[in-house]
């Protein structure tokens, strides 16, 4: 039997009062005591993307603390810093003046939108998509990540061309692989995918595909549908 | 092909060259519409581009990706932690280590976990040579392609000095998995040392040869000198890195910026050139070259200092159970490993075979990590869910961002240029499509 792991420390009691993005797992097979079987039917909680409270550390108070002086209308209160990195949520309406700002302003001054992808979480009910944005400053020497959620069913954002023209590939990629429409993007079309192709692969709920394989009489399941100790 | 609604239609499928010709001698223009690739020569892999031409100039360039794309990001979701080397190491396959160390990092960083200090070694080592073979096979083929073969020729032949070495080191030519959450799968060999010395020696005698060759040959100068430019504003609107930044005269090497590695212990400078054009790119892999096998030299020496010091984190909660040794066949599990597992201990068979299906669990949360690859800035974005799998992986391949500026460096010149802008950015199609 494993020890138990750090992730099971970061739980969330349920009695310290329900977190917004609280999730719950449950698997056959957990950490942790319980019957030698393994089949404890465990049940896991916590919360994704907890707020972090100030002080922030680092270069991240001057970074935020900047950007909300510079925005004084927009909510960027959701803040998360882990593993020394900055993630800002941003709410999508306001993506533009976040970036505009990021890039122009000579304390913030990131040049360089580096990465631009995608994450789905279908347990999240109205954000099931997020947009993640990796900004570089080049001159200061920092990095910011930023976040937008979008839900499943109005996948809308805007496009970030405008102010950071090489994320043009990049939100080609995020509109293939997870149909998150970037509104204003030159010519949001598929990238990685052929043209005519239905669905988006890297969504949770698109099946990853494979077939049994058969050697000497025992079959392999295809990957997803291996056991899974997740 | 006429449509009276939008004019003349001009296709890129090709077809028989009589056809196509007697078109454009009807149509009375110098507009023709060539598809390159995806199974040029010259294109790096399946790169396809769609080139619009007035004569011999190109007005329009558009590159078409995604014939390499093979799910490596969507398949990891369905494996341990512990497999993803094997998966990402496919990625961009000129430069295999540097993907494995990238996703390797930022495990580590979920995980808060401190590889043991020759482990860093051994990554800078095996960091360091693949640059110089990725760097080889860039100048080679890049060489190839506008005549100058004897890059190529030679150019593989140091090549195969250094993948010999890797051979010796991990069992595999290319698509190591050598570099693993927690350190590395394996020390280097008994005799490991003395062949280092003899790749490093080997190198020291060769490296120079390609600036004899091509630094002031007129035909290669004139094949790259002014084509294919980017300077320093056009790089920061294509976010270019590695060497496409610093020909442009920016000293910026995420290896001196954001170290990692333990790269603020050796000794080496960030090459830029001034010339914004191929040639001061070829310039700069030349002597990043040279800089790396300076690098190889500083670790071979720690390398001798560290002997016999762990390759792998001490917790057995994360270190990957088997210990390799080589075998009859070349390859395999130790005998005394064997024997402690099926024989000794029925605690070690338990924590190995817990180990191996079930894997270790990663807290939740999500990391992005970059290191310096030898195309540019290569990053990778993490997302654990909390379970022995990654929620979510994204690779950010620098051939991936530097293509959408091969427009910029090819609208306005000739055909043959688009050969050397493409060689000059140096994409590789796996790690682009991924």
């Amino acid at each position: 039997m494993t020890e138990p792991t750090a992730a099971d420390l970061a739980e969330v009691s349920s009695a310290a009062g329900a977190p917004a993005r609280e999730v719950t797992r449950q698997g056959m097979w957990g950490p942790g005591p319980g019957d030698t079987s393994g089949y404890n039917g465990i049940v896991r909680r916590f919360e994704r993307f907890a707020p972090t409270d100030r002080p922030y550390g680092s270069y991240f108070d001057e970074v935020v603390d900047r950007l909300i002086g510079l925005l004084p209308g927009v909510d960027l209160g959701h803040v998360v810093v882990a593993h020394n990195e900055l993630t800002i949520f941003v709410p999508r309406a306001d993506l533009l003046d976040v970036l505009t700002a990021c890039r122009d302003d000579a304390l913030l001054r990131f040049e360089v939108c580096v990465s631009v992808s995608g994450v789905h979480f279908p347990d999240m009910p109205g954000e099931e998509l997020h947009v993640v944005y990796h900004l570089l400053s080049i001159t200061h020497n920092r990095r910011v990540r930023l976040q937008v959620t979008c839900a499943d069913a109005d996948p809308h954002v805007p496009s970030s061309v405008s102010v950071y023209p090489m994320t043009d590939w990049h939100e080609r990629e995020t509109y293939d692989m997870f149909g998150v429409i970037f509104d204003g993007h030159p010519a949001l079309t598929r990238i990685l995918m052929p043209d005519d192709w239905d669905g988006f692969p890297q969504r949770k709920d698109y099946p990853l595909g494979g077939v049994p394989v058969e050697y000497k009489g025992a079959v392999v399941p295809p990957p997803d549908q291996r056991r899974s100790y997740s | 092909m006429t449509d009276e609604s939008v004019g003349t239609v001009y296709v890129a499928q090709g077809g028989d060259w009589d056809d196509i010709a007697r078109a454009q001698a009807d149509r009375g223009d110098e507009t023709i519409v060539i598809n390159m690739g995806p199974q040029h020569p010259s294109t790096h892999g399946v790169l396809r581009l769609i080139l619009e031409m007035d004569g011999e100039t190109v007005t329009s360039l558009r590159p078409g990706i995604g014939f390499l794309h093979t799910g490596i990001e969507k398949n990891m979701e369905y494996r341990t932690y512990s497999q993803g080397p094997t998966f990402v190491t496919r990625m961009d396959y000129v430069a295999p280590i540097f993907n494995e160390v990238v996703y390797c990092l930022a495990v580590e960083k979920l995980l808060d976990l401190e590889v043991p200090e020759r482990a860093n070694i051994l990554r800078v080592l095996c960091m360091e040579l693949n640059r110089i073979s990725s760097h080889l096979v860039a100048v080679g083929t890049g060489g190839m392609e506008i005549g100058a073969l004897t890059m190529m020729t030679i150019g593989f032949r140091e090549r195969e000095m250094i993948l010999d070495f890797f051979e010796a080191l991990c069992g595999t030519r290319m698509n190591h998995a050598y570099i693993r959450p927690g350190g590395v799968a394996i020390d280097l060999p008994d005799d490991g040392l003395p062949r280092l010395k003899g790749v490093i020696d080997w190198l020291h005698k060769h490296l120079w040869e390609y600036g004899a060759f091509c630094n002031e040959n007129p035909i290669f100068k004139g094949r790259m000198q002014g084509v294919a430019t980017l300077d320093l504003t056009q790089c920061m609107v294509y976010g270019a890195s590695g060497p496409v930044l610093r020909a442009a005269g920016y000293p910026w090497d995420l290896r001196k910026s954001q170290p990692y590695c333990g790269y603020e212990t050796y000794d080496f400078d960030v090459i830029t050139w001034d010339t914004n054009d191929a040639y001061g790119r070829f310039r700069i892999r030349l002597a990043e070259m040279e800089e790396s096998l300076k690098i190889v030299e500083q670790c071979y020496d720690r390398l001798a200092a560290t002997t016999g010091q762990p390759v792998m984190v001490e917790d057995p909660k994360y270190a990957w159970p088997a210990q390799l040794t080589v075998g009859p066949d070349g390859q395999g599990n130790s005998n005394e490993k064997i024997k402690h597992i099926m024989a000794e201990s029925m605690e070690a068979l338990i924590h190995h075979f817990k180990t191996v299906t079930e894997g270790f669990r990663v807290p939740a949360g999500q990391a992005y990590v970059a290191i310096e690859s030898p195309k540019g800035e290569l990053g990778c974005h993490l997302v654990s869910d909390g379970g022995t799998r990654p929620y979510r992986v994204h690779v950010r391949d620098p051939g991936f961002n530097h293509l959408q500026a091969a427009p910029a460096m090819c609208e306005g010149a000739m055909i043959s240029d688009v050969v050397v802008a493409v060689a000059s950015l140096d994409p590789v199609l796996g790690g682009v499509d991924r």
